[in-house]
């Protein structure tokens, strides 16, 4: 059962760039690609808890910017050689409003 | 669209790793096929050694996997050799009857050992050193016997007598030549070796001319005959005379070869369907036997199975390293000189140090070193890439400076260190780790080093102890990319200066058009070309290109730097050190309205605040007031001054009001990486403009400029480039240095890496000898820094990079 929410609007978010939502469970990273695909990570990168929000966003992929390394946005993982896993949250969009499932 | 048929006949180092590389380049391309005559996957011939000295197994020698070959959809012919060619049906055919059909054949057939052709050599026990077979039956041999002979006093023989001692045998090299290793060592170094050998147990006999070998009864090799009449016991005989390029199969299919398969600089046979590389192929007359240069074959034979077409290989220079534990060595390029050519040496005999660099028309040809090889990598860097040295003739042989100077502990011979001992000081990573890695993953470059453990990825202080241990590890298979043709980054072919000509010549304003015009590979760049770009575009053309603040690391998005919890420090800019009660006030007053956790005082004489919330940030700069001082930024920093001649009384000049008047007159300006400059009033030097990418000291008679120095990561004196007399000129030629810096620099290289790259006489002929240039440069960045806003003035804050999106204000549009 997803527990849908809507946090934004496409404008919000900077193509290649990211917002930070605070919610109960932490701050969320929304992330847009220059496709304009929406993405949703946990804000801690699995490393040493980097904020991947302020990293710089590449094809779909974020790199974090304490130690740069990369996360997957679809899924939350480390680009290989690195291993770790930063949560992720389902998004939907209707129209350019932003939805993100938090259950 | 049906796919084409690659057919490859080999399965080894050079093979695979061009499958490799067309798999990145064209996933789906071809089928692919391929033929090894040996029952292994693809292994690291080169850590044979390893496994014979017992340092590891032949499971971790595995390079790719059989999983490896599944996952590509790679038909692999394990045990099968290729016995037949038919190039008109383009069909080939294994020993067994097995045939495969190809559109394009890749032959990386290798290389055999040579057996001399002597009476005995086909007894039992008389083998070459080339696979896992060999490995073996070495292996096999120690256990049971005592006597073993090695022929051939050259790199492999070495190793391969090496790992028979280890595993117990009585060991002798016997070698035709009057010194060991003669391809690689000189008289001197050979001799140091030799005698290091001779401590670890092994035996030589040089200038000695194999007659026959003995056998028993049982058909087994039992002793080696000499040409002089001498005679020694040998239960086992290893050839290692030399490798002979595998070309039966091509010759038998009427392909040229000349000592190897003649390839041109495509890898292209004289088949055109037909391509080669690795240790088969003979390049402009060259077959080479060493793992680096056939992963530079790999590479553009790739390119052109991929059907992309530009690359081309025109040969290697090589580098050589012993594999032997304990033994520092290292040979590249030309070392026996003539008469064009002039030699520096340095033998220390009682040390066990020896160092001989060759020259030639001010160019480093050739570096032989023994005992001590810690600029190795270095001296074959510049080897490689051609560079004058006539600038550091005079302290090329104490080797580069920056090794060992900070996070390390002043470390900088790698092998006298421990596993357990720390090399980037940085993240952690001891060198056990890093020869580990090297080994189980199968690295060969230190880009691979850095991804796989961190090691030097992040200061890269550690770099030089990096590249000394991959070398000592892979031995021959290190070779540094030579710097000139460095792509910028793994999305492009380009270099940095390919790069920033097109962005000039061709007038580029975005990222996207730069990106398009130069064939990126990746839809939006990466983390790493990104910012460049962004630079380089503003750089070349100012006021026209738009910035790109996503294409910026987040400290310079945010104008404040971010700490490890998320928070940010700002530092306000304090022109030349010098404050107000007005401006401390308000610094006071912010720090206690935002609870403000920590305020230092900075080296560069101004105030740090720290733990501040990033949403906080335009509400504190509001209430300071005061502008940015781009602590964060690849960009002006701060200019250190003392109090000078106002207040001093050794001050001859007054540098307060110098250092006031340079920092307004290059804030806000961008650079490649961060920019300092310090202003003295005496030669007593109190600013410490020393270590500053610009440094200026006042002296009686005027000042004098000095550049590129650096205090940091790698400490650095700044070298002396004018002396002049008055403050117009001091603005002048600072700010022509700055603007050539800009404008020339790679991104993210200080001003030390700059003019070490160049040489400080090029920057003087540009600035000093050349008024026009130097006044040209000097308005250009005037005219660059003209209406630079303060990123800080609420004006100039994008809001929407500072705020939090709220879930709670959003709750009521909660959908089902």
């Amino acid at each position: 059962m997803n527990n849908w929410k809507q946090v934004a609007t496409l404008e919000d978010i900077p193509p290649l760039g990211s917002r930070v939502i605070s919610t109960p469970q932490g701050d969320i990273a929304l992330f847009r690609t220059a496709e304009n695909e929406v993405f949703a990570l946990l804000d801690k990168c699995p490393h040493k808890g980097g904020h991947l929000s302020q990293g710089i966003v590449f094809g779909k992929k974020v790199a974090c910017p304490m130690h740069n390394w990369h996360i997957q946005l679809q899924d939350g993982n480390a680009v290989a050689p690195d291993v770790g896993c930063a949560r992720n949250y389902p998004v939907k969009m209707e129209g350019s409003a932003v939805f993100i499932s938090l259950a | 669209m049906k796919k084409m048929k690659l057919v490859m006949v080999g399965n080894g180092m050079a093979g695979v790793r061009t499958l490799e590389e067309l798999i990145k380049l064209e996933p789906e391309l071809y089928d692919i096929t391929v033929f090894g005559a040996e029952p292994y996957p693809n292994y690291n011939r080169i850590m044979l050694s390893p496994v014979l000295a017992g340092e590891q197994g032949i499971q971790d020698i595995i390079l790719n996997d059989l999983a490896w070959y599944k996952e590509n959809n790679i038909t692999l012919h394990l045990n099968k050799k290729v016995v037949r060619i038919d190039r008109s049906k383009k069909i080939v055919y294994a020993e067994d009857g097995t045939e495969a059909a190809y559109d394009r054949l890749l032959l990386a057939t290798g290389s055999t050992p040579f057996i001399l052709p002597v009476p005995g050599s086909e007894l039992q026990g008389v083998i070459g050193y080339r696979d896992i077979h060999d490995t073996n039956a070495m292996i096999e041999a120690a256990g049971k016997y005592q006597h073993a002979v090695v022929i051939g006093g050259g790199l492999l023989g070495l190793e391969a007598a090496n790992g028979l001692a280890l595993r117990g045998m009585d060991v002798t090299v016997v070698h035709i030549m009057p010194w060991l290793m003669e391809r690689q060592l000189d008289q001197s170094s050979a001799q140091m070796l030799q005698k290091s050998l001779e401590a670890k147990g092994l035996k030589f006999l040089l200038e000695k001319n194999t007659q026959n070998l003995v056998g028993d009864e049982g058909g087994r090799v039992k002793a080696i005959r000499f040409k002089d009449g001498t005679e020694i016991p040998a239960d086992l005989i290893v050839m290692a005379v030399g490798i002979r390029p595998n070309t039966a199969l091509a010759e038998s299919a009427g392909i040229h070869c000349n000592r190897g398969i003649v390839v041109n600089d495509t890898m292209q046979t004289y088949d055109p369907s037909i391509y080669a590389v690795g240790e088969c192929v003979s390049h402009r007359g060259t077959a080479y036997g060493l793992v680096a240069p056939l992963f530079d074959m790999a590479k553009v034979c790739a390119n052109h199975l991929a059907r992309l077409g530009i690359a081309r290989y025109q040969g290697s220079v090589t580098s050589t390293k012993l594999k032997v534990t304990g033994i520092d060595l290292f040979s590249a390029g030309d070392f026996t000189g003539g008469d064009a050519t002039d030699e520096i040496l340095m033998h220390d005999a009682g040390g066990g140090v020896y160092k001989k660099l060759v020259l030639k028309d001010d160019k480093l040809v050739g570096a032989v070193m023994y005992g001590d090889t810690k600029d190795g990598a270095w001296y074959f860097q510049m080897i490689r890439d051609g560079k004058n040295v006539a600038d550091i003739r005079d302290h090329l042989m104490f080797g580069q400076s920056h090794l060992g100077n900070s996070g390390h502990a002043g470390q900088n011979s790698a092998a006298l260190m421990a596993d357990s001992m720390e090399v980037c000081g940085c993240n952690g990573v001891c060198k056990g780790t890093i020869v580990k890695a090297i080994k189980d993953k199968g690295l060969f470059t230190l880009e691979d080093v850095r991804k796989h453990t961190k090691a030097s990825a992040s200061c890269g202080s550690c770099t030089g102890l990096v590249e000394q241990i991959l070398a000592s590890t892979v031995g021959g298979a290190y070779a540094p990319q030579a710097n000139a043709v460095k792509p910028m980054c793994g999305c492009t072919e380009h270099t940095h200066e390919d790069v920033r000509r097109a962005i000039r010549e061709e007038k580029l304003l975005s990222i996207p058009q730069a990106m398009q015009f130069l064939n990126w590979s990746t839809p939006n760049g990466c983390a790493s070309c990104r910012p460049a770009l962004n630079y380089y575009l503003l750089c070349a053309w100012p006021h026209e290109v738009q910035d790109d603040p996503q294409s910026r690391f987040i400290n310079e998005r945010a104008h404040g730097n971010i700490q490890k919890d998320g928070t940010f420090s700002i530092v306000p800019r304090m022109h030349g050190g010098i404050t107000t009660a007005a401006q401390l006030r308000r610094i006071a007053d912010v720090t206690d309205k935002y609870n403000i956790p920590t305020v230092k005082v900075t080296g560069g004489q101004r105030i740090d605040l720290f733990g501040i919330k990033k949403e906080d940030l335009p509400k504190v700069w509001a209430d300071l007031d005061m502008d940015s001082g781009y602590a964060y930024g690849k960009a002006l920093r701060t200019v250190k001054t003392c109090v000078g001649s106002e207040w001093c009384r050794f001050g001859v000049q007054d540098s307060t009001q110098m250092g006031i008047d340079l920092e307004y007159a290059l804030d806000r300006m961008w650079t490649p990486h961060k920019f300092k400059l310090a202003v003295s009033g005496c030669p007593r030097n109190c600013a410490e403009a020393a270590i500053k990418d610009v440094g200026i000291i006042g002296v009686d008679s005027g000042w004098e400029i000095y550049v590129a120095g650096n205090g940091g990561i790698k400490t650095e004196v700044a070298q002396f480039l004018v002396k002049v007399k008055t403050k117009e000129e001091v603005m002048e030629y600072t700010l022509a240095f700055t603007q050539l810096y800009r404008e020339e620099a790679r991104y993210l290289d200080r001003t030390v890496h700059y003019v070490e790259r160049v040489g400080i006489d090029y920057i003087k002929q540009r600035i000093n000898e050349d008024a026009a240039n130097r006044k040209a440069l000097h308005e250009r960045l005037l005219y660059t820094l003209q209406g630079a806003k303060n990123p800080w003035a609420s004006e100039n804050v994008n809001a929407r990079e500072f705020a939090t999106l709220k879930l709670e204000a959003a709750d009521t549009a909660t959908t089902a």
